[in-house]
Parts: C-alpha cells; structure tokens; sequence
C-alpha cells in the first residue's frame, strides 16, 4: 500500500515537472515554426538588417533593425540607471541601514516587483512624460523617458539580487576587515561588495532581461516610431512593443514578420539567460 | 620581567542578561605568549574579543570595567577603534582570507592605513610572509586566489595579513584548532618566534600546545579567571585544585 502511495505521488511529481518543459518546448515550437519559415523566405540579412518596417506598404519591408537597436538603446540606458542605484540600494539595505527602516524598505522594495508593468507605465504617462515634454519638448515620448522608466523597473530585481548576495558572503571575511583596522565603510565597500560580486553581475543580467522583455510599460511612453533611434530624445519602438502594437490586425506575412519578431527577443533572452548561467556556475566554482 | 603591555582591571561582559565575564584582571606583559585555557564556554574567546574590542559586533553585548593598553582605556569613549586594532591585530579560529590574490590579502590592511606607493606595499608583502613563514611557499604565485591554497597556508597568510599593519599585540583565538598536527606544528613555531617582535595572545584547547608555547596561562572557568601565572607554574604547582583537575584531565 505504502509503495503504491509512493509510486503515485511519484508519477504526480513527474508530472508536475513535465508539464513546465512541455509547455517550454511547446513555445519554442509554435514560435518557430510561425516565425522561421517567414525569416528564410524574407531573407535573414533583410529581416535582422533592415532599416524599413512598412508593413502596410505594397511591397512591404519587413526590417527590424530599428527595434533591435531600440531594444538595445533602450536596456542599455536601464542599466545605466537603474544599475547604480539598485546595487548601492542593496548596499545600504544589507549593510547601513537602521532595522527601523529596514523594517519598511524591503517590503516596499518587494512590492516595487509586484506592481503590474502597465501601471509603471501610467505612473511614467503622468509623471516623467510631462516633465520631458517641459525640458526637451515633444511629445515627452522617446528613449529617454523608457530608459528612465525601465531603469526604475529593473531596481527591485537588481537590489534583491544583489542584497542576497551580499548577505551571503560569509561575516568572518567582514570580521576580518575590520580586525585590520579598517572601518565599516571601507571592509563593506573593498571586502564584501568583491566578494559578491558574481552575485551582484548576476542580479545585472536578470534585470537586462526584465528591461529586454518588457512591453506594456513602454508601449505607453515611447513613442513607438518604427525608424531608426536617432537620439535620447526622440521617440523609439522597440521588439516587444513592435509585436504588441500590431498583433491586433496583422495578416498573413505582416503577422508571421511579428512572430519572426518574437524569435529575435527569444534568441536574446537566450542569450542573456546563459550568460546568466555562465556566470552563476563560475560563483558555484 | 617584561613590562606590562595590557592591563585588564574588574571587567565584566554581558551578552544580554547572561552575564559571561566576571571581575576579570590580568596583566599581560610585553614580547610573551600569554595562553587562555578553560573548558568550551568558559568565556576566553569572549574575553580575547574584548582586548580589540571585536565585541563591539556582536548585539546586546555591555562591557564595564577597563581594559588598558599601554595605559590607555580602550573603552574611553574618545578611543579610536580602528586605531586600537591596527595596534592590537588579531588571527581568527576559522582560517579567513579575503576572497582575493595573496598579495591583496597582506596589501589590504597597509592599503586601508593609506600606503599606496608600490615598492613599499611589495616590501612589506614579502617581509610580512617571511615573518609569517609562509614566504617560500607562495613567493611564486602571489597573484594566485589565497582560497586555493591550503589550510595551513591560509592561516600563515591571515597571520601575514595581520603583521603587515605592524601591530603590537597580536590575539590568536584558538588559531590551529581546524589545522592538521603538521601546520599546527608549524605555527605554534612561528608563535615562539614571533614573539620578539610582539606581545602575542592566544586561546587554546589543547593543553600540551599552551604548555609548549606559552610564557603565561590564565585558566578561565565559567567566566572567572581562576587562576593566572607563569605557565610552568601553573602546569606543575598549580594553586587551584579546579585548575589541577583540568589540567590533569579530570574535566574539560
């Protein structure tokens, strides 16, 4: 009786862990077989590198250069901003800060995570775009406005990470600093923040794969012109808005250039999901 | 008879309401081993603390009484820290090098007291790592992750670490108890050696290692010093009939 319970719940955990694969397989599928067939018919070099998206026109371009540059411009900028201050948040948070207002922070950074995308982009609509359209005129609409907007996004995943990860450097290592004579700030900042650092650039990948992926958010400040970036302060679109803001009526070619679109940023998250990997096993080691 | 370089008068510690430490006073005299010795939770690793104020870490922890170095109160509330362990340095029980190069780990402590010129660090790197008898082993991969070498070594190298600041005294707690015989042989050597240069204190559990390199020996019990002397005296003719029952293997 005790084994066949076993040899059930078993087959449940199997299950269980089948089902995620499955699904995982099932989106890579779909995925590609929607988008590479467009992709080798279109020409790779035309789709990857071309600077004209008119999908409207007859004959239409499907070139999806200015989005990837978009995506890239874009997380780029997060990084710059979002980076600095969420790691030397984390520093504060697992090393300066009072418990009184830890006791307040951290569920607040928490929440920061769990708020829907689509309200930062609210939050952006009302907030940053006005003050942009003040200070460089405009809409208030461009790259400026999504990196400030996406850097703020990217801070709760950046100061988790990065404060567990200082939290798990062993304290004898801090002991030992200061032992020396060395004081809290210089053993925090030349000790433990080294120490951690694998975890720290960890904590940066994942967030360049939440500015990546991001849609909803950006879709509402960036302007969303489908042209090539031509600087900070005019408009951009990006791979994930480029898929959402025409998905609705696409067709035919238009709609398969959308999922071959799709393929693009998996292949990016990809791509930062194992440097990801590559980073994690060389702390592991 | 060696000048005295640490005077500890009444001190009394309590971690909470527990209190750990109770009416200690010792002498501790310049250029000796003085050895603490007493069963686990006897309170020696507590008191060790105190003498760089490490306790200072640890919440809820409260120190009354005083405790001098070269008569000066440590505890007076003018008395700079930093200044007080770069004087009083300290070897841990856990071999602890920072994850970095050998050569960062010993450059950390005369970095942080602001030496940069290159040449000076490098000379102090290498006497540090003679001194610490570890030079000949590491001399040709300073460069290389000072987590990679043994234990023994890095403990050598935590020693290096701490004399690269040219402190005074050094406190060892317990700094061979994770250590093969082989290296322990090692550094209890280095331990008589060193002390021409430094007053040195170390907690030990292992008797016959207090007995081989040390000039004094308090016994700790529960808190209180027993009873403190000339370590031959104290492990030939001792006063106390506990400390003869430790020391002769009866408890502990």
């Amino acid at each position: 009786m005790a084994r066949k319970y076993e040899g059930f719940m078993k087959g449940v955990f199997f299950l269980s862990a089948i089902v995620s694969i499955v699904a995982l397989i099932l989106i890579i599928v779909f995925m590609f077989a929607g988008g590479v067939p467009f992709m080798l018919e279109y020409g790779l070099g035309d789709f990857l590198l071309g600077q004209k998206w008119t999908p409207s026109n007859t004959p239409a371009s499907f070139g999806i250069l200015p989005m990837i540059l978009g995506s890239i411009f874009v997380t780029i900028g997060a990084v710059v901003i979002g980076v600095p201050i969420g790691v030397l948040t984390s520093i504060f948070m697992a090393e300066f800060c009072p418990p009184k207002l830890y006791k307040w922070l951290k569920p607040a950074v928490n929440l920061m995570a769990a708020i829907p995308s689509v309200v930062y982009g609210f939050f952006a609509l009302q907030l940053i775009v006005p003050i942009m359209r003040n200070f460089v005129g405009g809409t208030g609409m461009n790259m400026l406005t999504a990196m400030i907007l996406l850097g703020i996004m990217i801070l709760p995943t950046v100061i988790g990470l990065s404060e567990s990860a200082l939290r798990a450097v062993p304290r004898s290592y801090y002991n030992g600093g200061v032992a020396l004579g060395s004081t809290h700030e210089r053993t925090v900042m030349a000790v433990l923040v080294p120490a951690a650092k694998s975890g720290i650039i960890s904590s940066v990948i994942l967030g360049i794969g939440r500015a990546i992926g991001e849609t909803m958010a950006v879709v509402l400040i960036a302007g969303n012109q489908p042209i090539m970036p031509r600087g900070l302060t005019f408009g951009v679109r990006t791979l994930t808005t480029n898929i959402v803001l025409e998905m609705a009526y696409a067709a035919g070619e238009h709609r398969e250039a959308l999922i071959a679109t799709a393929v693009v940023l998996f292949a990016f998250i990809l791509i930062i999901n194992s440097i990801f990997l590559y980073v994690k096993n060389k702390e592991a080691k | 008879m060696n000048q005295t370089k640490m005077t500890i008068r009444d001190l009394n510690l309590w971690y909470g309401d527990f209190q750990a430490l109770h009416g200690m006073d010792l002498e501790i005299p310049e250029n000796e081993v003085t050895a603490f010795i007493g069963p686990s939770g006897c309170g020696k690793s507590t008191f060790i603390k105190t003498l760089n104020r490490m306790n200072d870490l640890v919440q809820g922890c409260r120190i009354e009484g005083n405790v001098q170095l070269d008569g000066e109160n440590i505890y007076s509330h003018r008395y700079d820290v930093n200044n007080l362990r770069k004087r009083v340095g300290m070897v841990f029980q856990q071999p602890n090098p920072f994850p970095k190069s050998i050569y960062d780990n010993i450059a950390y402590g005369p970095r942080t007291h602001g030496i940069r010129d290159k040449q000076q660090l490098d000379q102090i790197v290498e006497e540090s790592l003679k001194k610490a008898a570890i030079w000949d082993e590491v001399k040709d991969h300073l460069d290389r992750n000072a987590l990679s070498i043994s234990g023994g070594q890095q403990q050598r190298i935590c020693i290096a670490r701490a004399l690269a600041i040219q402190p005074e005294v050094l406190l060892m707690d317990e700094p061979t108890s994770a250590l093969d015989p082989i290296s322990t042989a090692k550094i209890e050597e280095l331990v008589t050696q060193l002390k021409e240069d430094y007053t040195i204190v170390m907690v030990t559990h292992n008797m016959q290692q207090a007995s081989r390199v040390s000039d004094k020996t308090a016994f700790f019990l529960n808190g209180y010093i027993v009873e403190h002397g000339d370590t031959r005296k104290i492990f030939t003719n001792p006063e106390h009939e506990q400390t003869e029952n430790y020391i002769s293997g009866r408890f502990g």
